[in-house]
């Protein structure tokens, strides 16, 4: 086989089955693994040891420019750079400004938190090596599995595998890593 | 440690006896599999021939009733409709009106209700969302044409032009052009991150390459790690939160429309909020014209049980009653006021000559028909609900009516009273939107995941660790 390894996959049944077994990987030291299931396994974030997603702060950064950059721009074409008498209006107001940069303050945010979803998850990406695999298919139906890269430190193929056996994953199978 | 103090026995004598526990989100708890076999089956299965049925009708209106209205007003001018003085807002801005508030219902149920972990939305939520997102489509249309030059419509955004003319923003029409485009854009956001994972449950299992191809730029190399659903599930919770205020921003930016105006019968400080209730009133109504037949041709039966369209039932009774009390405080502030104009303005919506059939309709169905959604029995007989839902959707569409026409055909002086009779162009455009609408829906059905399949396998027993279905060892909660 001339092909790199990318890691070693097995198949778990259960969320309950995989989140026991993520507890025990976890306890033995890996680094570099993952847990692939259809549906967010409650109390997984723990285990694989994730803080508060960062997602938050894109749409605050771009929720917050949105609303600076409207409040700014209101000023500007309304009372700087082409003053309107309205009614009697002030040129510039709380009242009339923060209707519209409050509502682009949604939409920035939105958009920041859509493109923090996309950038932190390293998406879109047109392949992925797991996606090589046949019985990977099923991740999506209702197998979970788990995934020990090869960039682990301690990863070596038999005894990662043994590791995942004795967990009680099935299917023990080696990724390849086509790059 | 909850069990080290509870043990199961213990914890199963403390649980609700069984008519009192909480019914299972999915009828018969169907394991994952099966699940996403029946959730899926419709998108991949043969198309059925009521489908197409309804399909060509609506792509009938949508590809030529549609346009030929659409560019016959544009190339010729508004005087194709019957706006004219001193009725300038037609049907043009009661469809906007309308459509808007379809979209209002569809924010709340997948976003409101999700923020307050109503588990039960995750069947219905994809479904709303898709029918947000068309309706808010359909409604921006509708000012952008009405301007009358719609080759001008850029003049409404902030940009620097040779003109050396800016937007004037203290007009809360201005506000709308911005608060429309926010909310067809976020709520498109919403709608296709949510379809992500789904996407990928397609593309994982398509059988033809076809199929694959555009399932697999779509899914954008989605793998469900744990680490993509925590991101995800944060920007999920992001995207809820500022689609709820959407919900509460649109309608009333709407309504700040009106009641800046010195119209009688507009100019109340009431208009926003009644603007959103009615919305979400209306939208409540769609839904249930849409989940009716739609499960039950879908086969989805299990999934959106009748459970679910009596929630559903209940919400459009709570928005109905919300409606009767500010129909109630209109009347009743229009009389206090003393002012002769409002006063006249509302007589005359039950007791004028011209529009008052539709003020009728506004009361009997929104206030009258409304009032059975009270009874059990008519919330668990789907033909009632259906009919029902209909005639929500007539009678908001009656109050648009009544409030946009009702109001500026008598205005403070006599001599400048008019009529407005839409003309066949009017009544075509709406057509041709509600086609639109309607094939846009037919087709989401058909090819995208009209139900959010991973988010209803999240809720299910089996997706808990905790719980025996999930594989937990030993305890865990019944």
């Amino acid at each position: 086989m001339s092909e790199k390894i990318y890691g070693l996959m097995a198949e778990f049944n259960s969320p309950g089955e995989v989140l026991h077994a993520a507890e025990k990987i976890r306890d033995a030291g890996s680094r570099r693994w993952d847990v692939f299931s259809p549906f967010p396994i409650h109390g997984i974030d723990q285990v694989m040891g994730y803080r508060n997603s960062l997602v938050g702060w894109f749409a605050l950064v771009l929720g917050g420019g949105a609303f600076a950059q409207t409040f700014g721009l209101l000023w500007f074409t309304n009372a700087f750079d082409y003053p309107l008498i309205v009614g009697g209006k002030p040129m510039f107001s709380w009242p009339m400004s923060f209707v519209p940069s409050y509502i682009l303050m949604v939409m920035g945010a939105a958009i920041g938190a859509l493109i923090g979803m996309f950038a932190l998850n390293q998406l879109p990406r047109l392949h992925h090596p797991l996606l090589n695999k046949k019985r990977f298919e099923l991740v999506s139906r209702d197998k979970f599995i788990i995934v020990i890269g090869a960039e682990d430190k301690q990863f070596s193929v038999t005894e990662t595998r043994k590791l995942l056996e004795s967990l009680g994953g099935a299917q023990v199978d080696i990724v390849e890593d086509p790059d | 440690m909850a069990d080290s103090v509870l043990n199961l026995a213990e914890l199963k004598r403390l649980a609700p006896p069984a008519e009192l526990r909480r019914a299972p989100v999915v009828e018969g708890n169907p394991a994952t599999g099966a699940l996403t076999d029946k959730l899926s089956a419709f998108a991949e299965g043969k198309t059925p021939r009521w489908w197409w049925i309804l399909f060509l009708p609506a792509a009938f209106a949508a590809t030529v009733i549609f346009p030929v209205c659409l560019f016959y007003q544009v190339f010729t001018g508004v005087g194709v409709w019957g706006n004219n003085h001193p009725v300038m807002w037609g049907l043009d801005i009661v469809n906007f009106i309308w459509w808007v508030g379809v979209a209002h219902a569809g924010t709340l149920i997948s976003a409101l209700l999700f923020l307050t972990k109503q588990h039960w939305r995750t069947t219905i939520g994809r479904m709303a969302e898709a029918m947000t997102v068309f309706s808010v489509a359909m409604a921006g249309l509708y000012p952008a044409i009405h301007v009358g030059r719609a080759w001008f419509d850029w003049f409404m955004m902030p940009f620097p032009n040779s003109n050396g003319l800016w937007p004037q923003f203290r007009s809360p029409l201005m506000w709308d052009v911005f608060a429309v485009n926010t909310y067809l854009m976020v709520s498109s956001l919403f709608w296709f991150m949510g379809m992500i994972p789904d996407f990928a449950v397609f593309r994982d299992r398509s059988t033809t390459r076809v199929r694959k191809t555009i399932f697999s730029f779509l899914a954008m190399g989605w793998t469900g790690s744990a680490r993509q659903w925590h991101h995800y599930e944060k920007a999920y919770v992001v995207l809820c939160g500022l689609c709820t205020l959407l919900v509460f921003t649109v309608s009333s930016i709407v309504g700040l429309d009106f009641c800046t105006a010195q119209i009688a019968g507009w100019h109340a400080t009431i208009f926003p909020l009644y603007f959103v209730i009615g919305a979400v009133f209306c939208g409540f109504g769609m839904m249930l014209v849409l989940l009716i037949p739609l499960r039950k041709w879908c086969g989805l039966e299990i999934v959106i049980t009748k459970r679910h369209l009596d929630k559903v039932a209940k919400l459009a009774l709570v928005s109905g009653l919300i409606i009767t009390y500010i129909y109630l405080m209109e009347f009743f502030i229009a009389w206090y006021s003393g002012d002769p104009y409002e006063r006249w303005v509302f007589s005359h919506r039950l007791f004028g000559h011209t529009y008052m059939v539709m003020g009728w309709i506004l009361i009997l169905v929104n206030v009258g028909v409304t009032q059975l959604l009270w009874f059990k029995k008519i919330r668990s007989n789907l033909a009632a609900l259906f009919v029902i839902g209909l005639l929500i959707n007539c009678g908001m569409w009656s109050e648009r009516f009544v409030i946009v026409v009702g109001s500026l055909y008598q205005d403070f002086l006599p001599a400048s009273w008019g009529e407005y009779l839409p003309t066949i162009w009017d009544i075509g455009l709406y057509v041709g939107t509600l086609g639109a609408f309607f094939m846009l829906y037919l087709l989401f059905v058909k090819f995208l995941p009209m139900v959010a399949i991973s988010e209803v396998k999240g809720v299910m027993p089996h997706a808990d660790p905790h719980h025996p279905l999930g594989g937990a060892k030993k305890g865990g909660h019944p």
